[in-house]
């Protein structure tokens, strides 16, 4: 049996992984007595973050002149992110409380 | 009477009434809780005017806002007090704010459309600013059980985001 045989098979399987992208993540970013934590993260596109509100208050991830994810008190809020660069973030409800995802190509 | 005139008042009120406090002792725990309330309460009072009055939706918008949260935060209050088994106590300094916002409120009622949605929402700032000054200078520092220290310095950060969201909201208004 020659190793040619097996060729178009193994060429298959390598063809298949590199067609199934990098498995997108999501990230985490806690918000406890009104901080982000982290306050800053790193991502790529694809990925997902989510907000867990631990405050006993809603919050909102606001990118100025853009979109705004609600994070209502004792839940979470989750985005998906489309394009990479940096997004620089705060909570409409109290703009002392900021953020930033860095988001890299996929 | 213009906003700058009577926010100058309500500044002066509040700035005699701590300083009263401060120059006779530091508040006791019971105090501090009645104080930080109360302030909470005169709030929850003028969102609920606000609510009532204005037609300008961010304004309402942020008036709403102010009475969910500051009755999340006077719930979270009245839940600690209880397991600390304090009692909020009344003192000159929570009657002093209690006074200066039902003139205040007096005023805000004699105004409409535009006018008070600014008048409102500038009182907003200068009373969530003394608050702040309040929590800062005198009731932080004096309080003596740990987990109250700790809801005033969490509630300091909310207040301090109120008064930025109210700046926000008075440069919509412009």
């Amino acid at each position: 049996m020659g190793a040619a045989r097996y060729l178009p098979a193994v060429a298959a399987v390598m063809l298949a992984a590199a067609a199934v992208p990098v498995r997108a993540e999501t990230i985490q970013v806690m918000v406890d007595k009104l901080v982000f934590s982290p306050a800053e993260v790193n991502a790529r596109v694809g990925d997902a973050i989510e907000w867990v509100n631990r405050d006993i208050l809603a919050h909102t991830a606001t990118v100025k002149g853009g979109v705004e994810v609600m994070i209502p008190a004792g839940k979470t809020g989750r985005v998906t992110l489309q394009k990479a660069g940096a997004i620089d973030y705060y909570c409409r409800f109290h703009p002392n409380m900021k953020g930033r995802i860095i988001v890299s190509a996929p | 009477m213009s906003v700058r005139k009577y926010s100058f008042a309500l500044v002066l009120a509040f700035l005699g009434a701590a300083t009263a406090a401060q120059a006779a002792d530091k508040p006791t725990d019971p105090q501090i809780a009645h104080i930080a309330y109360t302030a909470g309460t005169i709030d929850v009072a003028a969102a609920k005017q606000a609510i009532a009055k204005s037609r300008n939706k961010v304004v309402v918008s942020f008036a709403k806002d102010m009475l969910r949260d500051h009755q999340a935060v006077n719930k979270q209050a009245l839940d600690l007090v209880a397991k600390l088994k304090v009692k909020p106590e009344d003192n000159a300094t929570s009657r002093a704010l209690s006074d200066a916002a039902g003139k205040t409120k007096a005023s805000l009622a004699k105004l409409r459309g535009k006018a008070f949605d600014k008048a409102y929402v500038a009182n907003e700032i200068a009373f969530h600013q003394q608050v702040n000054g309040a929590l800062q200078t005198l009731l932080i520092p004096s309080a003596s059980n740990p987990e109250l220290k700790g809801l005033l310095e969490t509630g300091l950060k909310i207040f301090q985001g109120h008064e930025q969201h109210a700046v926000h909201v008075a440069a919509e208004l412009q």
